[in-house]
C-alpha cells in the first residue's frame, strides 16, 4: 500500500503546485517516468568519492524499507511489531540519514558539506518532537508499540482522542516537512545550491543512484503520511473504506505539501532551529494535556 | 575460586624486567592470558550458579584484620568486560608501541608494561574485594598504574602536567571514599560492604551515598567531575586510553552499583540525583565533543556521553526500585549494564583506530586529515562501524542497549505518577537529543577525518597500518555486531545478574515480554542487511550495462576548488555552534577589518573552547588555594632560628590546650 502510494506522491505535489500557480504541469506520473530515465542513465563518479559514497544510497533505501516493516494499516498489523518499535522506526532512518551525510562529505564539496551539516543539525532537532508525541500516544493508549497504539487509539471513550489526533496530525506532517527538507525549511525547487539542505547534499549524484535517492525520499513521505493517516482514521472501520480513506489521506497530504509550497516562503536558514523547536514545544504540549487527563488533575 | 593461584601470576609480572626488549610485549601477554582464564574462571563459576556466591575469607598477615574475596554476578559481569578489553588492548599495543620502540629505553617498556598489568590485576581485585580497606588499597593500585601508564610518553611537559593532574583528581576521589568508608566503619566497627548494608539500614542513606557517589564518580567522569577526562585520554597512548575510557572509568559505575546493592532507604532521592546528573553528563558531554577538533579528545567528551546514559538507566532503575515498578527497575539497570559492556567494545575499538590513524599521520587534529578511508580502508571501516554503534544505530551493539532504556520508560510511562512522568518524559527527551547529536558529531568525526581530499601533508603521506593492529580490532567489531545480531542471547544473562542482584520481584514475566522484542530487532535486521546485500548486488550488475564515467566533484561551475576549501569539522559545527553558544562558549579571535584599512593584511582566525566546569570547579579553586599558600610561605624564612621559634610556640599551643581540657 504504501509503496502503490508512494509512486503517486510527488506527482501530486507537482501537479498542486502547478495548478496553484495557474499553469497546466507535468502529469502526475511525470516524476515517476523520471526516475525510469534516471534508473537506466549511466552515471558520473567524482574521483574524490569512494566505497562510501557508493553505498548510501543502497543503505538508506534499506533503511526505509525497513521502517516500512513496523508500520501497521488500520487493523492490519504491521508486518513485524514489537514493543518499542517506533524507537528502532526513529533510529534506522537515523541509519540511512548518517550514511547521506557522510557521502555528501565523501565528495570533498564544500557545497555539500555545508548540506550534510544542516541536515544533521535540524534532524537533531528534530528528533525529540517526535519522540515526546509517541510518549503521549504510549500515555494515551498504555500501549508502546506502533501497532497497539494505532489499533487501540480510538477505542478508547475518552473524547479527548480529537485532540491528540489533530496534534499527531499537524506533528507528524511538520516532521516529515523537516526529515523529507521540504519548505518551509528547506525548499527542494531552489536554484542557488547556499540555500539548500538536501537538494545540495546529492549534487554529485546520477543516474541509478540518483534514481534511488529519489525512491528513498517518495517513500518517507508515504511513510509518514501512512503515519498521519492512522492517527486520522479509526481502526475499526471497514477494509475497503480504509484503503480509499488511506489513499485520499495520502493524496491531501500531498496536496497540503504541494499547497504550503506555493504559498510559503522559505525560513531564513538561522530561524529554521526555532521553527523545528516549536513543533517539540506543541509535542510537550499535547504531552502536558495527556498529563492532565490521566491524572484528572 | 584460587586466590592464591592469581597472587602466583601477579608476581610473575616482576619477570618483565630481566628479559629482552624483544620478549617484553610476549611475556606481558602471557602473564595477562593467565591472569584473563583464571578470572574468567571464577565469573563463569558465579554467573553458572549465580544464587550462590564464590567467597572467599582470610586475613591480612601483620595486621590481623579480615580480608574478604568474593565473585557474585555483577563482580562477574565486570571482570568478563576487563578481560575482553584488556586482552584486546595488550594484543593492540605491540604494533601501536613500535613507534616508541627506537627513543625509549628497554626500561620504560618494561615499567609500561608492568603498569598495564598491574592495572588489569587491580581492577580485577577492585571486583572481587570485598572489605574496605582492601579495596581502597587496591583502588590506589588501579590508579597509581594508570598514572603511570599515562605519562609514558613524558617528554613533552604537557603530558606529564596532564598525569600529575590525573594523580591529584583521583586522589580527591579516593579521599571521598576513604571517609565514606570510614563514617560506617565508625558505626558499625567493620570497614566491609557487608557492614554497608548494617550501616544503612540504620541511619539516613542519602549523605553517606552522595559521598560515595562523588569518590567514585569522579573515576567515573560524570559532569561536573570529569575534568581530568578530557585532558588524560588524549595524553595517554592510545591503546592505553581504550582501556581508560573503555574499562577503567567503568570501575566507578561497578562501585555505584555495588554500593547501591546496599542502600536501603531514601531511593526515591538516590534515583533523581543519579538521573539527573546522568542526564546532564549525558547532554553536556556530547554537546562538548562536537565542539572539538583533537580528535581522541572528542572520544573523551563521548566517554562521559556514555557514561550519563549508563547512569540514566541506572537511575531509572533505582527509581523503579524506590515507587516498585519492577519493569523500569529491570529494563534501566539492564539497560546501563548492558551498555557497560557496549562500550567498551565500540570505544575500545574507536580509541584503537584513533590511535592507528595518529600512527600513519602523527596528528589527532581532524582539520588535518581527510581522505583517509582510500589510504586506510580498513582502519576506516573499523571507525565507521564503531561510529555508527556509538550511535545506538541499528543493526549495531549500541542500539540494544539504548533500546532497552527507551523501553522501560515507555512502558512506565502510563502508570506513573505527575512527578514521575515528567521525568521520564524529560529523559526520553534527552536521550533522544543524545542520539541526535552523536550522530552529528560522528558524521563530522568520519567525515572529515577519512573522506574527502586530504586536508595536510600528514594525510596525504598516510599508508594503512600494520596487520597486528588491524586484527585485534576485528575481535571487538565482531562482538559489537553479534550483540547487535544476537542481543537475546547477551541480554538474557543481562537480566539474570540484575534481578538477581537487586532481588527484583517478577524478573522472570518481565523478561520474558521484553525479549521478543529483541527477537524482532534482530529479524529486521536481518532483513535489513539482506536488502542492503541485495540491492547492492542489483546495483552493482545494473551498473555493468549503463555508461559510467569519472570526473571532478561539482563546484557550481567554479573549477579551481582545493582541499582547502572542503567543510572542515569547525565550519560543520558552525549552525550548531551558533545555537549551543550559551551553554559551550566558544571563543573566536579574529582582528577585524578597519574602516580604514584599504588594503587588508593577511589576517587569522582561531577559536577556542574551554569546558566550564574546568574553570569553576578545577582551575578556580586550586588558583585560590595557590594563591593563599603563597601569602602563608612568608612563614618558609629559611633561617633555622625562625623554625625552631615556631615548633617552641606549637608546644606552647598544645600545653595550653591539654591544661584547658580541650584535647
Amino acid at each position: 500500500m504504501i509503496l502503490v502510494s508512494a509512486m503517486f506522491f510527488p506527482g501530486i505535489i507537482l501537479r498542486t503546485k502547478s495548478i496553484a500557480s495557474g499553469r497546466r504541469g507535468p502529469g502526475i506520473l511525470q516524476p515517476l517516468r523520471d526516475a525510469g530515465v534516471l534508473l537506466r542513465k549511466g552515471s558520473v563518479f567524482s574521483t574524490t568519492t569512494g566505497l562510501i559514497f557508493q553505498i548510501a544510497p543502497v543503505i538508506s533505501l534499506a533503511t526505509v524499507l525497513c521502517a516500512i516493516l513496523v508500520i501497521p494499516f488500520g487493523k492490519q498489523e504491521a508486518l513485524i511489531h514489537f514493543e518499542g518499535d517506533f524507537v528502532f522506526f526513529a533510529y534506522i532512518l537515523s541509519l540511512g540519514r548518517f550514511f547521506m551525510i557522510i557521502a555528501a562529505l565523501d565528495t570533498g564539496s564544500s557545497f555539500e558539506g555545508m548540506g550534510a551539516s544542516r541536515e544533521a543539525f535540524f534532524a537533531m532537532l528534530i528528533e525529540p518532537a517526535f519522540f515526546i508525541l509517541m510518549a503521549t500516544f504510549a500515555m494515551f493508549t498504555g500501549y508502546v508499540s506502533f501497532t497497539d497504539i494505532f489499533s487501540n487509539f480510538f477505542i478508547t471513550s475518552n473524547h479527548y482522542v480529537l485532540i491528540f489526533s489533530i496534534i499527531g496530525f499537524y506533528i507528524f506532517i511538520q516532521i516529515a516537512l523537516v526529515e523529507n527538507s521540504r519548505l518551509p525549511v528547506d525548499d527542494p525547487k531552489t536554484h542557488l545550491e547556499l540555500t539548500m539542505i538536501h537538494e545540495v547534499m546529492i549534487l554529485d549524484y546520477s543516474g541509478f543512484d540518483k534514481a534511488l535517492i529519489h525512491i528513498t525520499t517518495w517513500l518517507k513521505f508515504a511513510v509518514y503520511g501512512s503515519l498521519i493517516y492512522n492517527v486520522v482514521v479509526p481502526a475499526g472501520w471497514n477494509i475497503y473504506l480504509q484503503i480509499a480513506l488511506f489513499l485520499a489521506v495520502q493524496a491531501l497530504f500531498a496536496i497540503i505539501v504541494g499547497f504550503l509550497e506555493s504559498f510559503r516562503a522559505r525560513n531564513k536558514m538561522n530561524k529554521n532551529p526555532k521553527f523545528i523547536l516549536t513543533v517539540s514545544a506543541i509535542a510537550i504540549l499535547a504531552f502536558a494535556v495527556i498529563l492532565i487527563l490521566n491524572l484528572n488533575l | 575460586m584460587n586466590i592464591a593461584l592469581f597472587f602466583v601470576v601477579l608476581i610473575l609480572s616482576f619477570a618483565l624486567f630481566p628479559v629482552p626488549k624483544v620478549l617484553k610485549h610476549t611475556t606481558a601477554l602471557i602473564v595477562l592470558a593467565a591472569g584473563v582464564a583464571i578470572s574468567s574462571v571464577w565469573s563463569i563459576e558465579a554467573l553458572s550458579g549465580l544464587s550462590s556466591e564464590l567467597r572467599l575469607e582470610g586475613m591480612i598477615p601483620l595486621t590481623g584484620k579480615p580480608v574478604i574475596f568474593a565473585v557474585d554476578g555483577l563482580s562477574a559481569f565486570f571482570i568478563l568486560v576487563v578481560n575482553l578489553t584488556l586482552l584486546i588492548g595488550l594484543l593492540y599495543a605491540k604494533g601501536y608501541l613500535k613507534q616508541y620502540y627506537g627513543s625509549k629505553n628497554s626500561l620504560s617498556f618494561s615499567l609500561h608494561y608492568f603498569s598495564y598489568l598491574w592495572l588489569y590485576f587491580s581492577m580485577i581485585l577492585v571486583l572481587i574485594a570485598r572489605d574496605g580497606l582492601s579495596f581502597l588499597i587496591v583502588w590506589e593500585i588501579m590508579a597509581l598504574s594508570s598514572f603511570m601508564l599515562v605519562i609514558f610518553d613524558a617528554e613533552e611537559k604537557s603530558i606529564m602536567k596532564t598525569g600529575i593532574s590525573y594523580l591529584i583528581q583521583m586522589h580527591v576521589g579516593m579521599f571521598f571514599l576513604m571517609f565514606a568508608f570510614l563514617i560506617s566503619a565508625n558505626e558499625t566497627g567493620s570497614m566491609s560492604f557487608d557492614s554497608l548494608g548494617v550501616f544503612f539500614s540504620g541511619h539516613s542513606n542519602i549523605l553517606l551515598f552522595i559521598l560515595f557517589f562523588i569518590g567514585f564518580g569522579i573515576k567515573a567522569g560524570f559532569i561536573p567531575l570529569h575534568s581530568w577526562l578530557p585532558r588524560a585520554h588524549p595524553a595517554a597512548p592510545s591503546h592505553v586510553s581504550g582501556v581508560m575510557s573503555g574499562v577503567m572509568i567503568k570501575m566507578g559505575i561497578y562501585g555505584i552499583l555495588r554500593v547501591l546493592l546496599y542502600v536501603r532507604h531514601d531511593l526515591l532521592q538516590i534515583g533523581i540525583l543519579i538521573l539527573i546528573v546522568s542526564l546532564v553528563s549525558g547532554l553536556l558531554g556530547v554537546m562538548m565533543a562536537i565542539v572539538q577538533h583533537d580528535m581522541k579528545k572528542l572520544l573523551a567528551y563521548h566517554s562521559i556521553e556514555n557514561i550519563g546514559i549508563i547512569g540514566i538507566g541506572t537511575g531509572l532503575g533505582v527509581i523503579g526500585l524506590a515507587t516498585g515498578n519492577n519493569t523500569l527497575s529491570l529494563l534501566g539497570f539492564s539497560g546501563g549494564l548492558l551498555h557497560v559492556l557496549n562500550h567498551s567494545l565500540f570505544k575500545s575499538l574507536l580509541f584503537f583506530s584513533a590511535g592507528s590513524v595518529y600512527t600513519a599521520t602523527h596528528t589527532r587534529d581532524i582539520e588535518k586529515l581527510g581522505g583517509l578511508m582510500k589510504k586506510m580502508p580498513y582502519t576506516s571501516l573499523l571507525f565507521l562501524a564503531g561510529s555508527l554503534a556509538i550511535c545506538g544505530l541499528p543493526p549495531f551493539n549500541g542500539f540494544i542497549s539504548e533500546y532497552l532504556i527507551y523501553l522501560g520508560m515507555f512502558r512506565d510511562l502510563p502508570s506513573s505518577g505527575l512527578h514521575q512522568s515528567i521525568l521520564v518524559l524529560g529523559s526520553i527527551v534527552v536521550l533522544a537529543l543524545i542520539g541526535g547529536l552523536a550522530v552529528f558529531c560522528f558524521t563530522k568525526a568520519f567525515g572529515i577525518a577519512f573522506l574527502g581530499e586530504p586536508r595536510s601533508q600528514h594525510a596525504v603521506s598516510a599508508s594503512e597500518v600494520e596487520r597486528g593492529m588491524i586484527m585485534p580490532q576485528f575481535i571487538s567489531l565482531a562482538l559489537i555486531i553479534l550483540i547487535g545480531l544476537a542481543s537475546p542471547l547477551f541480554v538474557r544473562p543481562v537480566f539474570d545478574i540484575v534481578g538477581t542482584g537487586f532481588g527484583i520481584e517478577g524478573m522472570r514475566r518481565i523478561a520474558e515480554t521484553s525479549l521478543p522484542g529483541l527477537a524482532s530487532i534482530s529479524l529486521i535486521a536481518g532483513v535489513f542487511i539482506v536488502l542492503v546485500v541485495a540491492l547492492a548486488l542489483y546495483r552493482k550488475i545494473h551498473l555493468r550495462s549503463v555508461k559510467l564515467s569519472t570526473g571532478p566533484t561539482w563546484g557550481c561551475g567554479y573549477t579551481a576548488t582545493g582541499p582547502k576549501q572542503q567543510y572542515t569539522s569547525t565550519s560543520f559545527a558552525y549552525n550548531y555552534n551558533h545555537v549551543a553558544k550559551p551553554v559551550i562558549g566558544t571563543k573566536k579571535m579574529m582582528p577585524e577589518i578597519e574602516e580604514d584599512e584599504l588594503f587588508p593584511e593577511g589576517r587569522s582566525f582561531s577559536s577556542r573552547v574551554d569546558d566550564v566546569f574546568q574553570k569553576v570547579i578545577v582551575e578556580k579553586p586550586a588558583g585560590l588555594l595557590s594563591e593563599l599558600l603563597k601569602k602563608i610561605a612568608v612563614m618558609q624564612t629559611g633561617k633555622v632560628q625562625h623554625y625552631i621559634l615556631y615548633a617552641f610556640v606549637f608546644i606552647l599551643f598544645v600545653l595550653l590546650l591539654t591544661w584547658l581540657n580541650i584535647i
